[in-house]
C-alpha cells in the first residue's frame, strides 16, 4: 500500500534511495523537515548527515564530496539557494554533478516563507556566475517528487553537471500517497574522473575550475554548450494535458499547475476548450511540447507563482506565433482554480 | 463520492494536522486520491493552525482548500474567518464549549458538539479533535460524501498513531465513538 508523505520528506527518502548518502544543508523555512528527515534516517545507513554553520560552507561540502565520485546533495529556500550560487557555478564549472533542491518561499531579500514560483530566473538563468545551465526539473505532486529525484541523479551523472529540483512550500509541506522505489534499485556510475584515491596506480584526476588561460577556458565552455545542446534535444520533458483539440492552452509548472488543472477540468465541464502543457523539466526548456499545442490554440496563458518569469520562455519557445497572457500570484499568495478560469473565459 | 473538501481549523495544539491526517488516511485506505496541506506560519506556535484535506475519485488539483464542504473548527478566530467560505448546504461541526457563537448562516449544516468538556469528562484529555472527526465520519455516513467505513476510520487511527503511543489507540476509540454518539 502507498504510504503518506510530506513533500520535503519523500524528496530526503527518494534521495537516499537513490544511492545519496551524503547530505549537507542548513535550516530554512519551509524546506527543513527534508534536513529533519535526513539527520534521522542517515546515521542508521552509515551515511553522512551534517549540518554546516552555513549555506555557502554546505554546497562546498556537496563540491567536494562529489568530486571524490559519491552521490551528493544539499537543500535549502529560496534566500538559501542564492548563497549556495557561488558553489553552484563551481560545480558546474568543474563538471560535477550534484542535486540542489529548492522548496521556493516568497521573495526577493528574505520575503516571506510561504509557498512561491519566484526562482524561475535563478534556476534557469542564474544560478550562479558565468556561462553555464543546471538541470532543473519541477514536481507537481509528491510522488512526481520521489521519482524526479532519482532522475536528476542519474542525468547529473550522465552530464556531470549538477541538477535542482525546483518545488515550493506547497509541494514541500503537503502530504500525498507515494510509493518509494526499492533501495539500490539503480546502482550510480562509476566515476572514472573522480578524485577517489588511487594508491598511485594511475594518473591522478584533478577536478577544478581555475582556468588563467583564456583560449583553454573557452574550449572547456564550448564542449559543455555542446553538450547543452544534446541535453535541449534529448532531455526535455512535458505533461500535455487536454491539448489537442485546446484553444487556449496554460502553461504552468509545480504548483500552480494544479491550480491551473483543476481550472481547465472547469473550463471543460463549462464546454470551454481548454488545455494545459506542464513543463516538467524547466531548463531544458519544453519548446516540442509548447509548439505542437500552440499549433492550433488562439492564445496561451502563462499561470505562476511569481510576476510572470516563465513568460519570455514561452514566447520563445513558439517564436511568438501566438499571443502569450500571463495570470500570477505572488509574495507567497496561492492563485485559486476559480482565478484562473476568469482569465481562460476570458481568452475563449 | 462527491469531491470532499474539508478544513480542520484550531489553535495550534488542539489536534486539527492530527484529526486531518486521519481524514486523509481513511481516504487512502479507500483507494481514493487525497491531499493533506498545513498552514505552516508562524501561527503553528500558538495561533491559529489550520489543514486543508482534498478526497476525491479524481486526482487532486489545489490542495489549498479555499470553499470547503466540511469545515471542522476548534477555535473562535477560525470561526469567524472561514465561516463565510464554506459552500453553501456544507457541514460545519463546532467545538461548542470553547466557541459559543451560533452561526448566523441558514445554508450550512451545524453540528454543535461540546468537544473539549466531553473529552475531560471522559478522561480523554487532548482528544477533543477526534470527537470532533467520529462527529464529521457520522454526518457524512450515507451522504454523497460518504467515502468509508467505520472499520476504515479505525485502521487509519492505527497508522496515525506511532507505535512509541500505541495505547493511545483505545483513547482514540473512544473518542471517535464518543463523537458519533454526541
Amino acid at each position: 500500500m502507498k504510504i503518506l508523505m510530506k513533500g520535503n520528506e519523500a524528496l530526503a527518502e527518494a534521495a537516499i534511495r537513490a544511492g545519496c548518502h551524503h547530505f549537507f544543508g542548513y535550516p530554512i523555512t519551509p524546506q527543513t523537515e527534508l534536513a529533519a528527515y535526513m539527520s534521522k534516517r542517515m546515521p542508521k545507513i552509515g551515511g553522512t548527515y551534517l549540518q554546516a554553520e552555513s549555506e555557502i560552507a554546505a554546497v562546498n561540502m556537496v563540491l567536494g564530496a562529489s568530486a571524490a565520485g559519491v552521490r551528493a546533495m544539499t537543500s535549502s529556500s529560496s534566500p538559501g539557494v542564492s548563497l549556495k550560487g557561488e558553489g553552484i557555478s563551481y560545480m558546474a564549472g568543474s563538471d560535477l554533478p550534484a542535486l540542489i533542491i529548492n522548496v521556493q518561499r516568497g521573495g526577493p531579500g528574505l520575503g516571506g516563507i510561504q509557498p512561491s514560483q519566484a526562482d524561475y530566473w535563478q534556476a534557469t538563468k542564474a544560478t550562479g556566475h558565468g556561462d553555464f545551465q543546471i538541470l532543473v526539473f519541477a514536481p507537481s505532486t509528491v510522488q512526481e517528487m520521489v521519482d524526479l529525484v532519482s532522475d536528476a541523479f542519474d542525468l547529473a551523472d550522465q552530464y556531470r553537471m549538477p541538477a535542482m529540483i525546483l518545488a515550493d512550500g506547497m509541494l514541500g509541506q503537503m502530504m500525498e500517497p507515494v510509493s518509494l522505489p526499492e533501495e539500490g534499485e539503480k546502482a550510480p556510475a562509476q566515476k572514472d574522473w573522480a578524485a577517489s584515491g588511487h594508491g598511485g596506480k594511475r594518473a591522478h584526476n584533478i577536478v577544478n575550475s581555475l582556468y588563467l588561460t583564456p583560449d583553454k577556458l573557452e574550449d572547456l565552455v564550448k564542449v559543455r554548450f555542446k553538450r547543452y545542446e544534446t541535453i535541449k534535444q534529448k532531455e526535455q520533458r512535458a505533461e500535455e494535458y487536454l491539448t489537442d483539440d485546446a484553444d487556449v492552452v496554460v502553461v504552468a509548472y509545480g504548483a500552480s499547475s494544479r491550480v491551473a488543472r483543476g481550472a481547465v477540468n472547469k473550463a471543460r465541464e463549462m464546454g470551454l476548450k481548454a488545455g494545459l502543457v506542464r513543463p516538467i523539466t524547466l531548463w531544458p526548456f519544453p519548446t516540442d511540447a509548447l509548439n505542437r499545442a500552440a499549433s492550433h490554440a488562439k492564445n496561451l496563458l502563462v499561470v505562476e507563482m511569481s510576476m510572470g518569469q516563465m513568460v519570455d520562455d514561452v514566447k520563445l519557445a513558439i517564436n511568438c506565433q501566438k499571443p502569450v497572457h500571463f495570470y500570477g500570484r505572488t509574495g507567497g499568495m496561492i492563485p485559486t482554480p476559480a482565478e484562473v478560469l476568469e482569465q481562460i473565459k476570458a481568452l475563449c | 463520492m462527491k469531491d470532499l473538501n474539508m478544513l480542520f481549523a484550531g489553535f495550534g495544539g488542539q489536534g486539527v494536522l492530527f484529526a486531518g491526517k486521519v481524514a486523509a488516511y481513511a481516504g487512502l485506505i479507500e483507494n481514493k486520491e487525497i491531499s493533506w496541506l498545513p498552514s505552516y506560519g508562524p501561527e503553528m506556535r500558538g495561533g491559529t493552525a489550520n489543514c486543508s484535506v482534498c478526497i476525491s475519485d479524481q486526482p487532486i488539483g489545489s490542495p489549498l482548500v479555499t470553499n470547503p464542504n466540511v469545515l471542522v473548527v476548534m477555535n473562535l478566530p477560525s470561526l469567524d474567518k472561514f465561516i463565510d467560505t464554506v459552500e453553501p448546504g456544507g457541514t460545519v461541526i463546532i467545538d461548542s464549549s470553547l466557541i459559543d457563537k451560533k452561526v448566523e448562516r441558514t445554508d450550512v449544516n451545524v453540528y454543535y458538539v461540546p468537544s473539549s468538556s466531553l473529552a475531560e469528562e471522559n478522561g480523554l484529555k487532548g482528544l477533543s479533535n477526534m470527537i470532533l472527526v467520529g462527529k464529521l465520519f457520522k454526518a457524512i455516513a450515507g451522504s454523497d460524501y460518504d467515502f468509508c467505513t467505520g472499520d476504515t476510520l479505525d485502521q487509519a487511527i492505527q497508522k496515525c498513531i506511532p507505535a512509541r503511543k500505541a495505547n493511545m489507540l483505545d483513547f482514540n476509540r473512544k473518542a471517535v465513538n464518543i463523537g458519533a454518539d454526541a
